[in-house]
């Protein structure tokens, strides 16, 4: 009993309380997280990721600005009704150049993981405008003031700077160019062989059909590649996990 | 506990500013699920995945996994299906019997898919929307037949896969193809031939301008040319709106509605039945 006794020791002395405290709430955190960064199962290798073209990351911006993420989740679960509906279930590897990333905990609307592709730029603009006009029994709210609000992308150079900040493997180039990529990108008669090459896969179009750019071009750019990048017939999932 | 005397209970001998702890012992059932507790996690650690380790976790000795399971999972309702599936995806849909069991399923798994996948534009019912056909009435863009429906399902429209439907509407007014005078002269015409009110001296003016630059696709008499996707203008259903503003919109600007192509997320299977689903909500050829 002679380690129990010293027990009113600690508990009269704040510091070492602390200090024990925190050691060991750290045993938890050094089990549950540090291996999170070691085993490399943690995010599979998955061919077709790539980093968000500057015209997409802008849209993203929109999107976590305008909170999107506290209605819709990014992420599908791997359970049968959910694939049905959504599509392959989410890897870790999609998200892994999302900072931060939008999993979201609450779906008040549907997941939007995989929306890419799922309807017309036009129905993007419909709905984000007016929601109730294409889909009655939705409460979602009006967006249609992105098409008003024109940018330029005077300030992407940062954001992709930022981004390679945290991890985002973003070339000198990419960074160099980015202003001109995301202006290419909404403007199909621009010449975007360069962006394609950078960032494969990626849409070039006049998002919202108006001139200029603005955040609704951004954020249908953004949406509409959502879940695009990873080829599932090609993937084969690693069991053991 | 709080019956008992206070002398009954020792104190811990903790004293704080004359404030005594007693020493009561837990409640026996509480103590014992405690200890459960740890043994049922012990065992539960062994048997599902748990330690991280070096490489990777432990992978348990049920050799459970969220993947495998989802997959079985999926699996276990395809091999349900899979022979009608089969069978669906490899008929020719325009020669299925109506009311056959096959007909039937291809109906509720189409209505299922239509749910997930085509409400959100064309509406729950299938009414559709401003810029969304109506899928229960008569007049149909690429045509209406249960195959012509599955390909357009397939296929969709105007998107960028090489077999979608196509076609362009020039932007008359946008483009200076036509004087404005003209626009509003074609505007007439339209709504004379669709049956709405117009103004004479224009529309017959109109009808030159129909007649050299419309009726190449929308047809001389207006009907439209489903090759094209070029809309019937001489009824009383409008994709956009057929009211003097909304039809000079059209004129000045053209129209682009684009649909994607299904067939990159949906089985043939699914194709078919959406496309027998749709072909059953009332306009069906």
């Amino acid at each position: 009993m002679g380690l129990l006794d010293k027990h009113k020791f600690i508990e009269t002395n704040a510091t070492l309380l602390l200090v024990g405290s925190l050691l060991v709430v750290s045993i938890g955190g050094i089990v549950e997280i540090a291996p999170l960064f070691y085993l490399e199962n943690t995010i599979e290798d998955v061919e077709g990721m790539r980093p968000y073209s500057p015209l997409e990351l802008t849209g993203r911006d929109v999107y976590v600005r305008e909170g999107c993420y506290v209605c819709h989740s990014q992420m599908i679960r791997p359970m049968r009704d959910e694939v049905e509906r959504y599509g392959h279930y989410s890897l870790a590897a999609e998200s892994q150049y999302d900072h931060p990333f939008q999993w979201g905990s609450k779906r008040t609307g549907p997941d939007l993981a995989r929306v890419g592709g799922r309807y017309s730029d036009e129905w993007h603009v419909d709905h984000l405008s007016d929601p109730q006009s294409v889909v009655p029994e939705s409460v979602m709210p009006k967006y249609g003031y992105l098409t008003k609000a024109k940018i330029e992308g005077e300030y992407i150079e940062d954001l992709l700077k930022t981004h390679k900040l945290v991890g985002v493997p973003y070339t000198s180039e990419m960074i160099e160019v980015a202003q001109a990529d995301f202006k290419a990108q909404a403007d199909p008669d621009s010449d975007y062989d360069g962006l394609i090459e950078r960032y494969p896969g990626a849409q070039v179009r006049n998002f919202d059909n108006e001139p200029g750019i603005s955040e609704m071009d951004a954020l249908i750019a953004y949406m509409q590649m959502l879940g695009t990048l990873v080829d599932f017939s090609t993937f084969t999932p690693d069991a053991s996990r | 506990m709080s019956n008992k005397d206070k002398n009954e209970v020792e104190t811990t001998g903790h004293s704080w500013d004359g404030i005594e702890e007693y020493n009561n012992p837990l409640p026996r059932w509480w103590l014992w699920t405690f200890y459960l507790c740890i043994v049922w996690a012990i065992g539960y650690s062994i048997a599902y995945p748990a330690w991280p380790l070096v490489k990777g976790a432990t992978t348990g000795l049920l050799g459970y996994s969220t993947r495998a399971e989802v997959a079985a999972d999926i699996q276990s309702f395809d091999d349900m299906n899979a022979a009608v599936e089969a069978e669906l995806a490899a008929a020719d849909i325009t020669q299925i019997e109506p009311n056959s069991p096959l007909y039937d399923y291809a109906t509720n798994a189409g209505a299922a898919v239509f749910r997930a996948n085509c409400s959100q534009c064309h509406g729950s019912g299938a009414a559709g929307n401003v810029g969304y056909p109506n899928l229960l009435d008569n007049d149909w863009l690429w045509g209406g037949s249960i195959d012509e429906i599955a390909y357009t399902i397939k296929h969709g429209i105007r998107n960028e896969t090489d077999d979608a439907h196509y076609s362009e509407m020039p932007r008359f007014g946008a483009d200076e193809l036509l004087e404005p005078e003209q626009i509003d002269q074609v505007v007439e015409f339209v709504l004379q031939i669709s049956g709405s009110e117009f103004d004479t001296t224009l529309s017959s003016q109109g009808a030159v301008v129909f007649e050299e630059n419309c009726s190449s696709c929308h047809a001389e008499d207006g009907t439209g040319d489903r090759d094209q996707g070029a809309p019937n203008l001489a009824d009383a259903i409008w994709l956009y709106g057929g009211d003097r503003e909304t039809i000079h919109e059209t004129v000045t600007n053209a129209r682009f509605g684009v649909m994607p192509a299904w067939g990159k997320r949906l089985s043939e299977a699914e194709v078919n039945a959406a496309a027998i689903y749709v072909h059953t909500r009332g306009g069906g050829e």
